[in-house]
């Protein structure tokens, strides 16, 4: 491998990540100039309350923590030839063990957090299971059955709630000794952050570091050359969703367990629609542990300063929707990069790889 | 209530609630059989119904209004079409990027021109029913089981389905003996984008009279449940539209009838999930991959 490819297999994925960045807020700068809104004053008030202090980032930190989650989810599927898109249902199912855990047991001192953890892993592993035995049995494939765990998974966290756990228009809150701490007095940033960023480096170190990760990499890249190598794809697939299932029954758990009003409102509408969102913060963390952590503080920071946008500039929040929509559909498109190379002078980027096999 | 009288009450509401289930879905058929998905349906159908209602206020007639949510669907079609058939992007990514960029530009321009996240319409831009023995039926109920015939007929009885199942089963084949691979494709995915927008302009100016961006409610997702179930038959999408439409008038009903005081016979929540867990059933069992076209959600490339 030459020198220049190397920098080529580095330059490439920023700049094809950047441009669709770039894109997405270029389009949306362009619709509000359209109707009327100043764009660089929204972007300005979106940056400042974003990053503007240390509470802005505290903000956005806090945010960007589930993202990290539901983002491992879908780039370790990628990783093993997935597309996993159930990060949301498991989600629910892992808030939902976390606020039964936190909320009704009372295990001895200093068990109740970590209890509350393993359980939302443990539940978001079991709701990632059938899509993977259906898989692997049936060759159902797992976007049609994720989608349907995933509404399976909300309307039966939603009877739960209101018929178990309801408490007005939320649950029972989670014991205070069952909530994730703030890590520094007066800023509002839980330890939730911790756990994002250790089960990411975790996540890291499985996959580039261990045979473990190997072998599901390899199964990803091609399942007959890994079978040939003596890997077994179908248990790889099998280790991919389990893996993606802790990560999002984690970030269900982060969220109920880190943040108020700790328990699940009756129609789980506190957790939004952060599983899905954890697909584009993957696409733009380039399915990489590492990307997907600067890539939800990226998301982190849209969500934290979205309602100052609208407050100040008076951009209605959607804007930001819109802008990672954007991003997502060129992200979709290679050959939108393919155009616009021509118009840049990098003669020597290699060319694009497959979407399974692509990152550092 | 008795469970009977409650299942025949239910019915009007459901077939109301086939009719954007099943033309979603019945598109989709067409795109799917010609290897391109779409799981942005319910950004398609959110954006039509919103066009539809600008449409229709533009035009003081709803008839403009549906018109203009089947060009809004065929539009977003186009773009979904563009990227996953002809710069060979993924149609899932692009899918999935499409329903969030629903969700944004619907909410961005009902604040823009209204100032509102939702609007209601009035009289004069819905769609006026059909006068029938229990009320009055929307047009659209007939117009949608016509569509489900007539698609059926194209796909099964006409060169271009022919040609529609050839680039699906197998673009390079196609392509030998000369069929336009990507033009094929792309009008597939433009009719299912024409009976989505359709769909989308039936919720805000037939059923709910209303617009926000929330309208579809998961009805795009549930469109795609349908296409599974249907094992691609648009008739049986049809009938697929139907009962899911059922399931959501009857938890609805149980609902209402909950907080009404008496206690449902039956939780609503668990109602609502029977079309999921009932298309997980009929995929683990009925279908395996083998039912779907060779060439699904693969750009075709001439080697």
């Amino acid at each position: 491998m030459t020198v220049s490819m190397r920098i080529g297999g580095l330059l490439r994925p920023l700049l094809e990540v950047g441009g669709a960045l770039l894109l997405g807020l270029l389009l949306g700068a362009a619709l509000m100039a359209l109707w009327g809104y100043d764009p660089w004053a929204a972007y300005r008030a979106l940056f400042t309350s974003a990053f503007g202090d240390r509470f802005a980032l505290a903000n956005t930190l806090s945010r960007a923590t589930p993202l990290i989650l539901t983002g491992l989810t879908f780039a370790i599927g990628v990783r093993a030839g997935l597309f996993n898109i159930g990060a949301q249902g498991q989600m629910y199912v892992g808030a939902l063990a976390a606020v039964v855990i936190g909320g009704l047991l009372e295990p001895p001192p200093g068990l109740h957090l970590p209890l509350a953890l393993a359980g939302a892993m443990v539940a978001g592993a079991l709701w990632s299971l059938p899509a993977a035995l259906l898989k692997l049995a049936r060759g159902v494939h797992e976007v049609i059955s994720t989608i349907m765990l995933n509404w399976i998974a909300l309307w039966l966290a939603q009877y739960v709630v209101l018929t178990y756990l309801s408490e007005g228009r939320r649950s029972i809150q989670v014991a205070p000794e069952a909530r994730l701490p703030l890590i520094t007095v007066g800023i509002d940033l839980s330890s939730a952050l911790l756990v994002g960023v250790a089960f990411s480096l975790a996540v890291y170190g499985l996959l580039w570091h261990h045979v473990a990760g190997y072998e599901l990499r390899a199964a990803g890249l091609n399942p007959d050359a890994a079978r040939y190598g003596g890997v077994r794809p179908g248990r790889q697939l099998l280790r991919a969703f389990l893996l993606g299932g802790w990560a999002a029954g984690l970030a269900g758990a982060v969220e109920v367990l880190g943040r108020f009003p700790f328990a699940l409102t009756n129609d789980l509408s506190n957790l939004g629609t952060l599983g899905f969102d954890g697909i584009a913060v993957a696409l733009v963390g380039r399915n990489h542990p590492l990307g997907v952590m600067l890539s939800a503080v990226f998301f982190g920071a849209l969500a934290a300063g979205r309602t100052m946008m609208e407050f100040r500039a008076g951009v209605p929040t959607d804007m930001i929707q819109i802008v990672q929509g954007v991003i997502v559909v060129a992200i979709a498109a290679p050959e939108l990069w393919r155009m616009g190379r021509r118009l840049l002078p990098f003669p020597y980027l290699p060319p694009r790889r497959e979407l399974k096999a692509e990152g550092p | 209530m008795e469970i009977g009288a409650l299942l025949l009450i239910t019915l009007p509401v459901a077939l109301r609630a086939m009719v954007p289930i099943a033309l979603a879905a019945i598109g989709e058929v067409v795109a799917e059989r010609a290897g391109v998905v779409n799981i942005g349906l319910e950004g398609i159908l959110v954006i039509s119904a919103f066009a539809a209602v600008v449409g229709a206020q533009a035009a003081g007639t709803p008839w403009v209004g549906l018109a203009a949510g089947m060009l809004a669907g065929a539009a977003v079609a186009l773009l979904h079409g563009w990227i996953g058939i002809y710069l060979k992007g993924d149609q899932i990514i692009s899918g999935v990027g499409i329903n969030l960029l629903g969700i944004g530009l619907v909410g961005f321009g009902a604040m823009a021109l209204w100032g509102n996240r939702s609007l209601q319409l009035d009289y004069a831009l819905w769609v006026p029913g059909l006068p029938v023995p229990w009320g009055s039926l929307s047009p659209l109920v007939p117009l949608t089981v016509l569509i489900a015939g007539l698609t059926w007929w194209l796909l099964h009885r006409t060169a271009f389905g022919l040609r529609v199942q050839a680039v699906g089963e197998n673009p390079e084949a196609a392509d030998v003996v000369g069929v336009p691979v990507e033009r094929v494709r792309l009008l597939a995915v433009v009719y299912g984008g024409l009976l989505g927008g359709l769909g989308g302009a039936f919720l805000s100016l037939d059923w709910t009279h209303t617009i926000t961006n929330t309208l579809p409610a998961g009805r795009g997702f549930i469109a795609l449940a349908t296409v599974v179930f249907s094992k691609l038959n648009p008739l049986l999408a049809l009938v697929g539209g139907f009962l899911f439409g059922y399931f959501e008038a009857l938890a609805i009903q149980l609902d209402s009838a909950a907080s009404g005081g008496g206690g449902p016979a039956l939780p609503s929540q668990f109602v609502r999930m029977i079309p999921y867990v009932a298309t997980l059933v009929v995929v683990a069992g009925a279908i395996g991959r083998a039912r779907f076209p060779k060439a699904i959600a693969q750009p075709y490339r001439r080697e």
